[in-house]
């Protein structure tokens, strides 16, 4: 199934919206801004791509002759990979530039960076930073699409979508749905988006976690936190495991791994609270036996882990072909 | 330059009179009198105010264009220097670096190099100049340090200017915990990192008997803590910013970091308490805390930048925001910014009396400017009222009877 039951409709004055009406953005910064039929949008377009990708050519031209380049100042290997093949795919010349501590090590700034990428003529700069906000600091620098792979704890926006996409289509809808988001809210950009993306899509928000790792506001946007698991999860139909942050774990959190896997670990016994067909997601890499047990993380009945990655490629894509579409001169995206 | 003058025209602003009048101002060898005018060169302020300059306790930098723009004729200097006011000869050089537009005025590092771990030489310093002690931008962690640096303050008679945040709670935090860091993925620090670091030093304050200054207090736990201190009868001052008064951490937007303070902004609830104390006077005064920064420690993530703010040039015209909002009268508000800070700290000024100094700052309540980062006078303008519309144009500076401006 490739459509919401749940259509989010666009304001309209009795046209139909199209062109850059649909997605009025010049970045991705984020899911904080969009609204509920930009996702859709999104998603939307992702579809073809879902169906190009599993086709045998696996290839588009449109975005031939531009400059993608995926500037990561965070150490990142799917995340990078999924935006470098999804570049590829539809046609750009796509440079990595892996930034991780090197270049701060040298002094240059944010700024300084950002400037040069611009001088160099990118059309498409897909940005991974450790801080938040940094990427709509470079956003604010320069002429071309800017894309957020992850700032900080702040956003990971295509995460969101790609997340919303796999629920769409294993379920036939977002709308109405609960969703439990498992594990190290605290630190969570993966959690931040998807609370965003999937209360704007109208599901029903959960959070699970020790009380160390729920932020403070949540509630704000109608979500509700949970430190039992056993009370979070009972009737969900999506389970979303966050992967436990070690390196960000000074300070005490939590006691220790044996502890939060026995207390938050993802097992049998806790999925079977859920609803019966209830979805196992997890945006990876996985500590297994922390927060996900293997025979579940590997059960593809249950778990869409492999298949999030499948829509991480679509929906990057689809991201990458909506925001260069004014630079392309597409009709209607001007 | 001559140190006579007779300004005329102007409505006198006098902290300790409610009532505004009219009247000439005559100052001789640099301080205010009376008698024949004859002789006397004559500044024009017919229609505008007169009130006595500011006094600005805790700003971070000598920055005198900022501090004339903003109507401040002396100033406390923290000892947050470089290298930091830890010894009698940095306080006595620093002690003359403003003269002869500004006076400032050293405040000694309470532990060497800022360090908080051995006590400087604070009774060498204050015979160099040094009106108080202070922790610097930092908490003194060490509970028995900080309770013998009160001790032997106390005994010196020097006031203790103090930073309010529990630094474990703080920890690397840029935020205060709430939904505006939660969202931002800002990492927060509970705005209880500021009362639990109030309760210790007032109980150290108490036990030591020294005058404990608190440079900003932003939360309305704080205030509770200070009110009650106050009826308790344990000495302590506390002052704010007009950041604090009229921002809370909404201003933070998209990750501004002209709004990256130390202590953070706040809630709105905590604001709200901020114009309560000032109303009710348990807000003692209120300063600049100038702490001017360039681009190159601004432009930067928000977690990277510098925190601080360009405070000095709209000290004024901010503050009379909260005449406009009838939170205190104009005579109040001069109280806050002039005599107070003189009153607590021993210093001269913040009086239109005859023989008190003749530093006076002669302004426009009603003028209108918009603040511009920009072009803000001073070091830099790294403000978080940028872009903000406000009224109160500073005409005239008279420090000892010279016209700085």
């Amino acid at each position: 199934m490739t459509s919401s039951s749940h259509t989010p409709s666009a304001p309209s004055s009795g046209g139909a919206i199209s062109g850059r009406a649909l997605f009025p953005h010049k970045h991705l910064l984020g899911i904080g801004g969009m609204a509920p039929w930009q996702i859709q949008c999104l998603l939307d377009e992702a579809e073809q791509w879902v169906d190009l990708n599993r086709s045998k050519t696996k290839h588009d031209d449109r975005l031939m002759g531009m400059t993608q380049i995926n500037a990561f100042f965070e150490n990142s290997t799917r995340t990078l990979l999924s935006f470098e093949i999804a570049g590829k795919r539809l046609g750009a010349d796509v440079v990595n530039m892996q930034v991780a501590q090197s270049s701060t090590k040298k002094g240059e700034t944010l700024i300084d960076t950002a400037v040069t990428l611009n001088a160099m003529r990118a059309d498409l700069i897909v940005i991974r930073h450790q801080h938040s906000g940094a990427v709509q600091l470079i956003a604010d620098k320069v002429d071309c699409p800017v894309l957020n792979a992850g700032d900080g704890r702040h956003e990971h926006p295509t995460q969101a979508l790609l997340d919303a996409l796999t629920i769409r289509r294993r379920k036939g809808r977002i709308d109405g749905l609960r969703v439990a988001i498992c594990g190290d809210v605290l630190h969570s950009r993966v959690a931040r988006s998807n609370i965003l993306c999937l209360t704007a899509m109208g599901a029903e928000v959960r959070l699970i976690g020790p009380p160390t790792l729920l932020p403070e506001g949540m509630e704000q946007l109608g979500v509700q936190s949970f430190t039992n698991f056993d009370k979070g999860i009972a009737g969900a139909h999506v389970v979303m495991m966050l992967r436990l942050q070690t390196e960000r774990m000074e300070g005490g959190f939590i006691p220790s791994l044996k502890e939060y896997h026995a207390l938050y670990g993802l097992n049998r016994e806790r999925l079977a609270l859920a609803e019966t067909d209830a979805l196992v997601m997890h945006p990876g890499p996985m500590n297994r036996g922390v927060e996900i047990t293997s025979d579940i993380a590997d059960d593809p009945a249950c778990s869409a882990i492999t298949e999030q990655v499948e829509m991480g490629v679509a929906v990057r894509m689809a991201c990458l072909d909506v925001l260069t579409r004014g630079r392309r001169g597409v009709e209607g995206w001007a | 330059m001559s140190s006579n003058l007779l300004i005329t025209g102007a409505t006198l602003v006098d902290p300790h009179h409610e009532q505004q009048g009219s009247a000439d101002i005559i100052i001789r060898h640099g301080v205010i009198g009376r008698g024949d005018t004859d002789d006397l060169p004559v500044l024009d302020a017919k229609g505008l105010m007169l009130a006595p300059g500011l006094i600005d306790i805790g700003t971070f930098s000598i920055d005198l264009n900022a501090m004339t723009a903003g109507g401040i004729t002396a100033a406390a200097l923290m000892p947050d220097q470089s290298p930091p006011l830890d010894n009698a000869a940095l306080v006595q050089r620093a002690a003359t670096a403003g003269k002869p537009a500004v006076w400032i005025h050293p405040i000694a590092a309470a532990s060497t190099g800022l360090a908080g771990g051995d006590m400087a030489e604070i009774g060498l310093m204050k015979e160099a100049g040094a009106i108080a002690v202070a922790t610097g931008r930092q908490w003194i962690a060490d509970s028995g340090l900080m309770l013998n640096i009160m001790t032997y303050a106390a005994a010196l008679d020097l006031p203790i200017i103090t930073h309010a945040e529990d630094a474990a709670l703080v920890g690397q935090a840029v935020a205060t915990t709430g939904p505006v860091a939660t969202w931002l993925g800002l990492s927060g620090a509970p705005a209880i990192a500021e009362s639990l670091a109030i309760a210790r030093d007032l109980m150290l304050a108490e036990q030591s008997g020294a005058h404990v200054h608190f440079r900003q207090v932003t939360t309305a736990r704080g205030f509770d803590l200070i009110r009650a201190a106050k009826q308790r009868g344990i000495r302590v001052t506390c002052g704010i910013t007009p950041a604090h008064l009229l921002l809370s951490e909404n201003a933070i937007g998209a990750f501004l970091t002209f709004t990256r303070l130390s202590p953070p902004l706040r809630s709105e609830a905590d604001r709200l308490a901020a114009i309560e104390a000032v109303r009710d006077g348990t807000i003692d005064l209120i300063c600049s805390g100038h702490d001017p920064h360039g681009p190159e420690a601004k432009r930067l993530p928000f977690a990277e930048a510098q925190p601080g703010m360009a405070g000095a040039a709209t000290l004024l015209a901010l503050s009379l925001a909260l005449v406009r909002d009838h939170v205190v009268t104009l005579p109040r508000l001069m109280e806050l910014l002039s005599a107070a800070p003189a009153r607590l700290f021993g210093l001269a000024g913040g009086s239109l009396h005859v023989g008190a100094p003749g530093d006076l700052v002669i302004f426009d309540p009603h003028a209108p400017w918009q603040i511009d980062g920009d072009t803000l006078p001073g070091n830099a303008g790294n403000t978080p009222f940028d872009g903000l519309p406000v009224q109160g144009v500073v005409r005239h500076v008279v420090k000892g009877g010279r016209i700085v401006t």
